[in-house]
């Protein structure tokens, strides 16, 4: 506290006369044009979503007679509430799953020393290096001899974890001192003890980061779940959503419409654990 | 009876020795400290005590028990880490308590534990505290209070107060000797400052490389160092070491004075002679032994360290603090001949 005090102090002594920084506004407009840049699809969408059919591609952005119609039509369709559902299911056991097992195998790279640690490492790293589109094709091979096609485990079984996530938590414990292990190993906890009560509640910023990350990841993926599907029932929300186009002609509305529910969780995820990373971050500020 | 035995314990890691088989006996409710340079194996030492490094060869004995293949929660042993290993997530009451999580102690027994354990380290108000709105001084105590709540045979401090400043230093060293002498049990204590050593230790184990240089109270290991290391590293201002040849019995040192030696040895010998600033005084009685030049003056109030030289050597001396030499006065320097040690130069041991 008294460290934050002292440096705030500090700033205000040496506020020498300040000389108008061009460049500052430079920055400035660069970045306004960035956040515009990033702003422009999400009003659309929003915007769109509250348009009659004859509206759409009337690029304006106040619609002319909004009407809650679009979201009556979505909500009252069953399927819209099974894709949401499916979507959910697979965001939060993928999330749960990666959050504990990216962080024990993250764990066990990191505080054990046996042979070969460092080639399973490089090993999972190295797989960070090929994309998605290329391992689609042996998923799905994969999925075809063992029978997992079209259903929920099929979609989640190549997200169950990821090497990013194994990189990430294997570099956060680097962070937790050995010294908190073997104390709690002394005062007699097993291994799978210690990792959960001293090493992850060590490591909340980085589980919030990497919670964040998967949620959103597995929200919003589309290749996977559309080529692992064939029942509608078992679509996710943007497989789902897609499907608003393909009958007679793309409903633009519709489609902006379930979007702009779908981006609700993703909100909500976002809210609960940033606090955790900004508390996490003051917390490591505060430390001794 | 031992509470702890160490026999012919050896450390390696791969095909480096870094313990050459060390024994030692620590008594019951002994207070024992390894002291010795950065890198002398005392951390390794203790680590194998408490179970966190394995032992290559030798036995570690604890209460009477092998302890060799235990783990460290079975070895009746608890650890004050320098780092203090208190958990930043947890309040001051569960840090303590921490070391009876496995406890199969009822719950009502292990509050009224800590409450205890908190008490007699004074910390009752500081309970619900989390680590980061506490003091240093403060962290280090909660640290000693899980170590004492499980009642351990031993308690192993791995330089616990090196974190700390010197004034708190002094305080907490303080405290954990009264501590020890209330609560009886046996310490091993790790530190590299021999003040911290002389001052807590009922007996100091000296390392050096892998190796004990000599094991004994304070006094012994002042008084009566082993060789030249222990002499050079207990006590400060280090010991003044003055290499000299003797020749007809006497011993021949910076080419200018002669001593007589108090040992038989053949002419051409080379033989180090020891005498700690604290016993060599300007004037006054005892047997003068080297006419030396001020080089430099230190004032400590009480006394004046004074640096001379005598030939080519640097010596340090003591001289009142009210009567001090001027710089570069001639001064005759003299030391009680029973304060003087002699070392054989080439193996370094002290001639006894
Ligand atoms: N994991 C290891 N692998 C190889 N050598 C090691 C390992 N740990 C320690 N050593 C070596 O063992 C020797 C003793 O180390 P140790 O940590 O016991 O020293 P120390 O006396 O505690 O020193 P310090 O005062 O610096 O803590 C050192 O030479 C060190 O380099
Ligand atoms: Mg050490």
């Amino acid at each position: 506290m008294t460290d934050i005090r002292a440096s705030s102090e500090t700033l205000l002594d040496t506020r020498a006369p300040v000389k108008r920084d061009y460049t500052q506004y430079i920055r400035w407009l660069l970045l306004f044009g960035g956040g515009l840049l990033m702003i422009m699809p999400i009003t659309y969408m929003l915007s769109t979503s509250f348009k009659w059919p004859h509206e759409v591609y009337n690029l304006n952005l106040i619609p002319e007679e909004p009407t809650l119609d679009n979201y009556i039509h979505v909500l009252e369709d069953g399927r819209f509430f099974r894709w949401f559902i499916n979507s959910l299911i697979i965001a939060v056991i993928t999330t749960i799953s990666n959050v504990l097992f990216d962080s024990l195998v993250g764990y066990t790279l990191c505080k054990f020393k046996f042979r070969g640690r460092y080639i399973i490492f490089i090993a999972i790293l190295s797989t960070l290096m090929i994309p998605t589109e290329m391992l689609v094709i042996p998923w799905y091979l994969m999925s075809q001899s063992f029978g997992w096609l079209d259903s929920y485990w099929g979609i989640m079984f190549p997200g169950l974890m990821t090497a990013f996530g194994t990189f990430l938590m294997k570099q956060f414990f680097e962070t937790v001192p050995d010294d908190f292990i073997e104390a709690a190993r002394i005062d007699g906890l097993n291994e799978l003890q210690i990792w959960w009560t001293v090493a992850m509640p060590l490591v909340k910023p980085a589980l919030s980061a990497l919670a964040i990350f998967v949620f959103l990841g597995n929200w919003t993926a589309f290749i996977w779940p559309l080529i692992v599907t064939n029942s509608q029932e078992l679509y996710t929300l943007p497989v789902g959503l897609t499907t608003f186009s393909v009958e007679q002609q793309v409903e633009w509305e519709l489609i902006m419409t379930g979007a702009a529910l779908a981006t609700i969780p993703t909100l909500i995820v976002f809210l609960i654990f940033q606090r955790y990373i900004i508390r996490g971050v003051v917390m490591a500020g505060l430390k001794g | 009876m031992a509470t702890l035995s160490l026999r012919n314990l050896v450390k390696a890691y791969g095909t480096t020795e870094v313990l050459h088989s060390i024994n030692l006996d620590v008594a019951e409710g002994e207070f024992i400290v390894l002291v010795g340079p950065s890198g002398c194996g005392k951390s390794t030492t203790l680590r194998m005590v408490a179970g966190l490094e394995e032992v290559t060869s030798g036995e570690i004995e604890i209460a009477g028990r092998i302890v060799n293949n235990l783990e460290p929660k079975d070895r009746d042993i608890a650890m004050v880490f320098q780092n203090y290993a208190i958990y930043p997530h947890m309040s001051v009451r569960k840090n303590i308590g921490f070391g009876l999580r496995t406890s199969k102690m009822p719950k009502p027994d292990k509050e009224a534990r800590i409450d205890e354990v908190a008490a007699i380290l004074g910390m009752t108000d500081l309970l619900n505290r989390r680590p980061a709105q506490l003091s240093g001084g403060q962290r280090q105590r909660v640290a000693i209070g899980r170590a004492m709540v499980r009642d351990p045979a031993v308690f192993l401090f791995d330089e616990p107060l090196s974190n700390l400043d010197a004034q708190l230093r002094t305080q907490m060293r303080l405290e954990i000797k009264k501590l020890h002498q209330r609560v009886g049990s046996t310490i091993v204590f790790v530190t590299h400052d021999q003040v911290e050593a002389m001052t807590m230790a009922d007996r100091i184990v000296i390392m050096k490389d892998g190796h004990i240089q000599q094991v004994g109270t304070p006094q012994d290991v002042y008084q009566t160092p082993a060789n030249m290391f222990v002499a050079q590293f207990i006590g400060a201002p280090s010991m003044n070491m003055l290499p000299g040849t003797v020749r007809d019995g006497r011993l021949n040192i910076a080419s200018m004075t002669d001593i007589a030696f108090p040992f038989t040895a053949v002419d051409g010998y080379d033989i180090t002679m020891g005498i700690r600033p604290d016993d060599l005084r300007i004037g006054g009685e005892g047997t003068p032994l080297f006419e030396a030049t001020v080089s430099v003056l230190e004032p400590l109030g009480s006394e004046t360290l004074v640096y001379a030289d005598i030939g080519g050597h640097e010596v340090i001396a003591r001289a009142s603090g009210r009567t001090p030499p001027a710089l570069g006065d001639r001064v005759t320097l003299v030391a009680n001949p029973e304060e003087i040690h002699f070392f054989d130069t080439n193996t370094g041991e002290a001639l006894r």
